[in-house]
């Protein structure tokens, strides 16, 4: 059969795709796009998480067929997805919500993993904020994380270190004991929600406690 | 079943994919411009913008234009004969393009293995453990290979299974290797026995007559599995002069090569692997996998051919933490002294020998753990059985162990009546010391500080789920459910739950042992691009996610004085660099790194002598440095630029390095001096029981450590912490679990449970850096003592919240509530 649909906003056609194959065996073998990863494909890992018309999902289970003519958000585009979410939002510089006008954004804080940031910037901030706080270590759970862990960060600037786990309760890691994911997902929030407290923000260098 | 589509059993029509052929490229290792800086910096992985963007190539995602998928068929049965094998039906599935079996194989060598070549290719006439590999499909499409496979016909007849020490040794037993001929053969007691070491040393039976309390226990310890998440996978290209490319993930690319080329009939050098990303590891890539099946398929079709396991795959395609029954005792005076200790180790090894011995080796010179005895009678062994291979895997022996004996601490401090973590001081090893080998530790061994500083942690905070706000509308009333153990279930508020603290501290070894020849090959090419010295590193060294790429730029960033360094792909053009195992690759390839950047500084400052060497007194004096793109003195002053030095010359040099060497165990007192270096963690877990479920949540699991010396801070705390989660899973989750028939019942992660980030907690780590001399500078191996410790810590606070014995992990809710 032939499966179009939009993959990272453009638009995707497969063909000769049988019935049975999944979402993410379209995405990974016939469209070229392997970042989403193929860890269990039974839906128990998180490692091929992706945004279905934005609501995130394994893609294992997701019948190809399933997927036409709906959006389809992955890894690759991640990036420009923020990119485009952020010019989108209300306030001066496409500044989230809640930003009082004329504030800038807090910037990365100096040091290291500023240098990084400012290198990087075609990166989606989680994507950096993974990088900087040491959350990536084989990396094959990373495309899901960033997935849903942006998602939270969409729905929940400034999420609560329970909220976090709850988030991301469906995404397996099995190098890094999750803290640095934790991590990550706190600077993130901290560099990109204004409001955050100056704690929080402080803690942008990437440093661990310890 | 299909209709019309052109995917299994359909029109064997190829894919069409507009995507271009990914292999491996220098972009695989990563070159992140924001990657700087020598060792002692949190320097960020070279490959982590790869990683985040989705655009790193894993050995599961390459693609090869005409590629062909394989597919395994493997045994239902643990133990059974095969009588017949028909590949008719399979072989006329529309897009299958070849079917190969034990008859296929085109020499007389059938089997491999890391130490004994006891593992078949593919299963001839018997079959030893459920999920053995039978036969092979290469088909067009995945599922088209999988159905094939599923149409090979088999008559099996089931044999008597073998699954543990009662059934192995029982008179009449199966025997696994009825004929073998490796070297244990002649010393083991049974030849369902692989290996069996003792270790002797001092007089237990004088010793246990001063013993004023006698502490024995028996133990079990479940079968880990390494759980990595990039299944096992890679892609065989058949090249035009017959020979084969195999890009793929494994821990040890030399060893795969050293086994694969006898079964595939090829000199070595027609072999060429090349190291793909690799989703993890853990010990359970150490053994070979698919690395034979794909290319025997590739060389058969003349196809590129790609295998990936599926979970339930990944689950019979490697071995496992051995399964352990440990027997101790341990004698002690009124003061807190131990007197003896003896203990029996019981590894269940499986059906095929793996790196057993080896783990049998580290069980017994490692079972007394961090202390200081004089008297110990040990013996260690693994049996052949019908259950899973069992193999490498973080900890390597030295888990199973460290459940016991620290179990057994605890339970002698309270005979004696001392905190659990004043009595372990009081017997902790420290430089000096004898090991039960007769080895002298020769580097600090700060153990009794590490368990000072988990100690002295602050607790935290009681009760951590009530909310300061009262009543709310889910009906939870000022309860953070997610804080309780049972989570969202909502199965306490607080009710029936109690908190206890416990401690654990364990000792692991670093490198290979008993005098294996482990060595690491560096090459470093030094020359100018672009106006800037630039330093190119090729090792065969095998990055798993540990961070071995960003220590060794590190390394040759410091002792070359460069910037820029660029990482060659892993692969066999190089000489082998051992395993990404043990703790190794930072001490041993760093090791070879360092010490080729020192072969090539040499050139640079011949090359500086004889150029400047008359314009600056400076160049006859010792000492002098690369740093900052310059020569310099050693006190720092600037006598040339890298660059101009180097002009248009090229440096390149390469060389083997080796760690000092090892001994053997002696064969029946187990004296030798057989490590290269020790690694000591301590843990203090917080743990939450809810003793009406027997639910457990993990507060907080701290870790104290000595690195030796961090090359690279954050990536240290992430070994620490992952492994430490490791540990914790063996500890209440992780077990694979097989029925009397040696079945594997649980191969999912539907019902291999490994922790997930609700099952974590904090895992603060303090880093000491006592500096071992003996090592490249000062480090030491980092990645596996945490694995040993946390696990008996989280065991260990249960015991003190429950008041419960629990003699064997992981521990299950029927444990707590006495309903197994």
């Amino acid at each position: 059969m032939r499966v179009s649909f939009t993959v990272n906003g453009r638009p995707q056609r497969a063909d000769n795709v049988w019935e049975g194959e999944s979402l993410l065996h379209v995405l990974r073998e016939r469209l070229g796009l392997p970042g989403s990863k193929n860890a269990c494909e039974q839906g128990e890992c998180g490692s091929c998480t992706v945004r279905l018309d934005g609501v995130p999902v394994c893609a294992c289970l997701v019948a190809a067929g399933q997927a036409e003519g709906r959006e389809v958000l992955t890894v690759e585009g991640l990036a420009e997805y923020a990119r485009q979410r952020d010019r989108a939002r209300p306030g001066p510089g496409g500044q989230p919500p809640g930003t009082a006008p004329g504030q800038a954004p807090e910037e990365a804080p100096a040091g290291e993993a500023g240098e990084a940031s400012g290198e990087a910037s075609a990166l989606a901030p989680v994507q950096q904020a993974f990088l900087d706080a040491g959350a990536v270590q084989c990396g094959f759970c990373t495309p899901g994380l960033l997935v849903a862990a942006d998602e939270l960060l969409e729905r929940n600037p400034q999420p609560a270190d329970a909220d976090i786990r709850e988030a991301l309760a469906g995404n397996l890691c099995r190098c890094t004991g999750y803290e640095t994911i934790l991590d990550a997902v706190r600077l993130a929030a901290a560099r990109t929600t204004p409001a955050a407290a100056p704690a929080a923000a402080g803690d942008g260098t990437g440093e661990r406690p310890c | 079943m299909l209709t019309g589509g052109s995917g299994p059993a359909g029109g064997g029509q190829t894919p069409v994919r507009t995507a271009p052929v990914r292999v491996p490229t220098r972009l695989t290792q990563g070159s992140d411009p924001a990657a700087r800086g020598g060792i002692g910096e949190s320097t960020p992985r070279p490959d982590g913008t790869l990683k985040v963007t989705g655009e790193f190539a894993y050995s599961s995602d390459l693609w090869h234009e005409d590629m062909l998928w394989g597919a395994t068929l493997r045994s239902p049965h643990a133990h059974a004969g095969i009588r017949s094998l028909d590949i008719a039906e399979a072989l006329r599935v529309p897009g299958v393009h070849a079917v190969l079996t034990h008859d296929d194989l085109p020499t007389p060598v059938t089997t491999y293995g890391l130490e004994i070549s006891d593992t078949p290719v593919l299963a001839r006439d018997r079959v030893r453990h459920h999920g053995e590999p039978v036969a092979l499909v290469a088909a067009d499409h995945p599922e088209t290979a999988r159905r094939a496979a599923a149409r090979i016909r088999v008559e099996y007849a089931a044999l008597p299974v073998v699954h543990d020490e009662a059934s192995a040794l029982a008179p009449g037993a199966p025997l696994l290797h009825p004929d073998r001929t490796d070297h244990y053969a002649r010393r083991v007691p049974h030849p369902n026995i692989l290996h069996r070491q003792p270790v002797l040393r001092g007089d237990v039976a004088a010793a246990r007559a001063r013993a004023d309390v006698i502490v024995t226990g028996e133990y079990r310890i479940g079968m880990q599995d390494q759980a990595f998440l990039g299944p096992e996978s890679g892609l065989a290209v058949p090249a035009a002069d017959g020979g084969v490319d195999l890009y793929l993930a494994t821990q040890w690319l030399h060893a795969d090569l050293r086994q694969m080329a006898p079964v595939l009939g090829l000199p070595e050098d027609r072999i060429r692997l090349t190291l793909s990303g690799v989703g993890g590891a853990f010990g359970g890539r150490e053994d070979l996998s698919m690395q034979i099946h794909a290319c025997l398929l590739a060389l058969h079709t003349g196809r590129p051919v790609k295998m990936v396991y599926h979970r339930e795959e990944s689950f019979f395609g490697h071995v496992h933490r051995h399964p352990a029954r440990l027997r101790y005792e341990h004698g002690a005076t009124r003061d807190g002294r131990l007197t003896h200790m003896t203990c029996r180790i019981v590894l269940d090894g499986g059906a095929y020998a793996s790196t057993s011995a080896a783990v049998v080796g580290n069980a017994a010179s490692l079972s007394l753990g961090p202390y200081a005895v004089d008297n110990v009678e040990i013996e260690a062994l693994a049996l052949y059985t019908n259950n899973p291979p069992c193999g490498a895997m973080r900890g390597f022996g030295a888990v199973q162990a460290c459940f016991a004996y620290e179990a057994q601490m605890d339970r002698v401090a309270a005979a004696l009546g001392l905190h659990p973590v004043e009595f372990r001081q009081r017997n902790a090893l420290s430089r000096g010391a004898l090991m039960p080998t007769g080895q002298r530790v020769d580097a600090p061994a700060p153990v009794a500080e590490l368990l000072r500083r988990v100690r002295d942690r602050p607790l935290p905070p009681e009760r951590p789920w009530q909310t300061a706000s009262g009543g709310g509308e889910d009906g939870t009333g000022g309860v953070d459910l997610r804080e309780l153990p049972g989570g969202v279930s909502n199965t306490t508020h607080g009710e029936g739950v109690v908190r206890g603290v416990g401690y654990a501290v364990g000792i692991k070894n670093v490198g290979f042992s008993e005098g294996f020849d482990d060595y690491s090959t560096a090459r470093v090419r030094l020359e100018v691009a672009g106006g800037e010295p630039v330093a190119v590193v090729h090792t065969a060294m095998a990055e798993v996610g540990q961070g071995g790429v960003t220590v060794h730029a590190q390394i040759a960033r410091t002792e070359l004085g460069v910037t820029q360094v660029a990482l060659h792909p892993a692969d066999t053009r190089v000489g082998s660099a051992g395993s990404t195992s043990a703790s190794r690759q930072t001490y041993v390839t760093g090791g070879a790194i360092r010490h080729v950047c020192g072969l090539v500084r040499e050139r640079v400052l011949e090359l500086g002598r004889e150029r400047f060497g008359a314009a600056h007194p400076g160049w006859a004096g010792d000492g002098l440095r690369l740093a900052g793109g310059k020569v310099v003195t050693a006190g720092g002053e600037v006598l040339a630029a890298l660059a101009d030095v180097l002009g248009g010359e090229a440096i390149e040099r390469e060389s083997e390095w080796r760690h000092r060497p090892t001994r053997p165990f002696d064969p029946h007192t187990g004296q030798g001096d057989g490590h290269v270096q020790y690694s000591f963690a301590a843990h203090r877990a917080v743990v939450e029981v809810d003793t009406e479920l027997g639910l457990v949540k993990l507060v907080e699991l701290a870790c104290a450590q000595d690195v030796g010396r961090a090359l690279n801070p954050l990536s240290v705390t992430g070994q620490i912490q992952g492994g430490t989660v490791q540990g914790m899973g063996l500890a209440v989750m992780e077990e694979i679990r097989t029925d009397a028939q040696g079945l594997v019942r649980n191969p999912s992660f539907t019902d291999y449970l490994i922790p997930t980030v609700l099952d974590t907690p904090a895992i603060p780590v303090e880093m000491l850096e006592l500096a071992d001399e003996h090592a490249p500078y000062g480090l030491r191996g980092v990645g596996e003592a945490p694995t040993l410790s946390a696990g008996p810590a989280v065991v260990a606070a249960i015991r003190q919240a429950t008041g419960l014995a629990l003699h064997r992990v992981p521990v299950r809710p029927e444990h707590l509530t006495g309903t197994d």
